[in-house]
């Protein structure tokens, strides 16, 4: 009995012994962290996808809070809720970023792009763009070799097997923009989701002279400044023979889709444009 | 016993197709294509407009900056005009289009065949000729000759290596050059002797090409400078740091230019282009060049004006066969296959090479086995697969410790592979990314 009772001293005071000093170090050694952090962190998504541009949550959360105001910051995959919740913790206002989402931009299907070789290497896009330009004459267009959907952490883009040309989810895009840097021919570009998801963009990115881009896909681009013209809100430019669409200029009136002649603007989620109803004689509804 | 360097290397098939040939001249056809950038560096500023005349050796494109060369006409006739086209890079990029009216030479060109030997210009003198006439390193990688020539302030050259090597399978069209051009590389080599100010020249041959060991032997004894060295047949041998490691016994050190260990390394190809522009005031406008592959039906060298297409070249070597699978420019090892073959020929192309369907294809990449392979014949004694694995997975900072810079993309290890892996195209990639970083470092 007296053994147990020795023990379980002995024991006992090592521990408290123990707990003392690692008390004192623990105050010794005390690092500051701001309380705020934590909780800031914990409304954020946690997925560390970098597409606020820090490395991760836990970055993006400490610059939330050591930052004055938010303006700068957004967290491109929790959205405007995400940072409306961070600004309530922290006492601060969020400026309401336009939610954006990734768009590709080819559309250089095999049908509308002949290929004229083909590329037995690395499946890789990178590797393939050291050697040469692609498999059709288009030297702007899409490998189809998917280092866009190897970089993507949310599973929201996926080149088509049949196109050959990646397609985004808009459901799971969060606009990290890892697809955007992973693209080594830059086709990928973060644009305004829009409302109801509607978006026009120039689905494509072929700076030849138009003759060569025709010749080498059916729905390039050829810089003939149609769209230019017919838009009202000087929202698309033409530079090194190709359009492109201003997003936050866009009124989305959808005048250039039209009298583009190689329909390589495109509109998404629109409803279809309305047909006229032919005029029912009223005589014939009286009757 | 043969000299070679001590660090990995393979022996592929040697198949030299060509060898034994001479040198044919092509004929010029009615319009080239010259790139502005044909070398290491910035690519040139064009200096003739649309519709401007030019003969043979009238300046196109100025260099601008150090790494860079000046670009001549290779044939005589107006400007088309200067535009964007495809070249061996696989992109479109600004080339000159000349159509050719006959074939006249610059006045201050020297055409005759006779042999100057004698010259008594200074070194600076030598470099501004060689830098005018835009000489680029002919063994492939087109680095410009002048900046070679002129080491960094504080490093002294002891001894010149002639590149006689030609290790790529395939290609003869060293060979050829060294065989029917011995005494005028053997001038070219004096005057890259007292442009870099050293009094002792070592020509590396392979001792396949025992003709050339011979010829150059026998002519050497009237250039008491000069010796020749035959070295073991061992891939990459013509690399530069491997050429110093077999014939002088030293090693460039990591991340070190040649010129530390008191090297200057320079081609044979690169000598007969200086004795050319320095004694014959003829600039870089033409190349030998090596029309081969196994169904070709007249393997062939070449002499080719610079903006040829090299369609042109295929037809004259029996046209492209049925069976073809790749068309590649250069040698089989370190060439790169292009997806056209209207490009023109450039200061570069040391070869045009067919392979058939069978051969060409690359085999499905497997699991890495870890058999180590790789890394015994890597000749920079570095690690390939584990540089590849950090290319995959961007370990830049792990990259650059693994020496992934000071890869000499042989391509050795993707030869060796028994799991097919593309170990190389991988590690190009990193070794471009950890350089980017690198630089960006610094500035």
């Amino acid at each position: 009995m007296n053994m147990m009772l020795m023990a379980v001293g002995i024991l006992g005071a090592i521990g408290a012994g123990g707990a003392t000093i690692l008390y004192f170090i623990g105050q010794k050694f005390k690092v500051y962290e701001d309380p705020r952090i934590e909780p800031v962190q914990e409304a954020l998504p946690g997925v560390n996808c970098g597409g606020c541009g820090f490395p991760g949550c836990n970055s993006f959360a400490i610059a939330c809070v050591e930052a004055e105001s938010l303006e700068e910051l957004n967290c491109p995959v929790g959205g405007a809720d995400t940072m409306a919740s961070v600004a309530s913790i922290l006492g601060k206002t969020a400026t309401k970023a336009a939610k954006k989402i990734a768009v590709v931009r080819c559309n250089g299907t095999c049908e509308h792009r002949p290929r004229k070789n083909e590329y037995d290497g690395a499946t890789n896009c990178a590797i393939a763009a050291q050697l040469y330009g692609g498999d059709s004459d288009c030297s702007f267009g899409c490998y189809g070799l998917g280092d866009c959907e190897a970089v993507c952490p949310f599973d929201a883009i996926h080149v088509n097997p049949v196109t050959l040309i990646p397609e985004v989810d808009e459901e799971k895009c969060t606009a990290c923009n890892k697809c955007v840097v992973a693209c080594p021919k830059n086709i990928i570009e973060l644009r305004k989701q829009g409302p109801k998801s509607r978006r026009i963009f120039v689905s494509c990115m072929n700076q030849d002279k138009g003759g060569e881009a025709r010749k080498a896909c059916d729905v390039a681009c050829i810089g003939c400044g149609k769209c230019e013209k017919v838009c009202p809100f000087e929202a698309i430019t033409i530079a090194d023979n190709l359009a492109y669409i201003d997003d936050d200029k866009c009124r989305l009136c959808r005048k250039c889709v039209p009298v583009c002649p190689t329909n390589s603007i495109w509109e998404l989620n629109f409803p279809p444009p309305r047909k006229k109803e032919p005029k029912v004689e009223s005589a014939d509804v009286e009757a | 016993m043969l000299k070679t360097f001590r660090i990995g290397g393979i022996h592929p098939k040697e198949n030299k197709l060509s060898a034994g040939k001479s040198i044919e001249s092509i004929p010029i056809p009615s319009e080239v294509i010259v790139p502005l950038a044909q070398h290491i560096g910035a690519p040139c500023q064009p200096v003739v407009k649309r519709g401007d005349p030019v003969k043979v050796g009238t300046l196109l494109g100025k260099s601008v900056g150090f790494v860079s060369a000046n670009i001549h006409s290779p044939v005589s006739g107006k400007v088309k005009k200067i535009d964007k086209a495809y070249d061996s890079s696989g992109y479109k990029r600004d080339c000159v289009f000349i159509n050719v009216e006959n074939d006249e030479w610059d006045e201050s060109i020297d055409t005759t065949a006779a042999l100057v030997r004698d010259c008594s210009l200074t070194s600076k003198e030598i470099i501004d000729k060689i830098f005018a006439a835009g000489i680029v390193g002919m063994g492939g990688a087109t680095f410009p000759t002048h900046v070679k020539l002129t080491p960094p302030p504080g490093t002294k050259a002891e001894v010149l290596i002639i590149n006689g090597v030609e290790c790529e399978p395939y290609l003869t069209a060293d060979h050829t050059l060294m065989m029917e051009k011995t005494e005028e590389i053997l001038v070219g080599i004096e005057i890259l002797m007292k442009a870099v100010n050293v009094n002792r020249a070592v020509i590396g041959i392979e001792n396949n090409k025992r003709d050339a060991i011979d010829k150059f032997k026998q002519f050497a004894k009237s250039y008491p400078t000069i010796e020749v060295q035959s070295l073991k047949v061992q891939y990459p041998q013509g690399g530069e740091k491997q050429l110093i490691d077999a014939v002088l016994r030293r090693q460039v050190p990591s991340g070190a230019l040649p010129i530390s260990v008191g090297a200057v390394v320079q081609n044979v190809g690169t000598a007969f282009a200086v004795y050319e522009a320095v004694q014959k005031n003829k600039p870089l406008v033409e190349r030998v060049v090596t029309v081969t592959g196994k169904h070709v039906a007249n393997p062939c060298n070449v002499l080719s004006r610079i903006g040829v297409p090299l369609t042109d070249l295929i037809d004259y070597a029996g046209g492209l066969p049925e069976t073809t699978g790749k068309v590649v420019s250069g040698g089989p090892m370190m060439g790169k296959a292009i997806a056209r073959i209207d490009i023109p020929v450039t200061k570069g192309t040391s070869g045009v090479l067919i392979i058939p369907t069978l051969e060409a294809r690359r085999k499905l990449m497997k699991d890495c086995i870890k058999c180590g392979k790789c890394v015994n014949i890597c000749p920079m004694g570095l690690n390939p697969t584990t540089l590849m694995t950090l290319t995959e997975y961007e370990v830049w900072e792990k990259a650059e410790k693994e020496k992934i810079t000071d890869c000499i993309e042989c391509g050795s290890c993707s030869y060796t592979c028994p799991s097919d892996r593309p170990l190389l195209d991988y590690i190009r990639l990193g070794k471009g990314k950890v350089m980017g970083i690198m630089r960006a470092r610094k500035n």
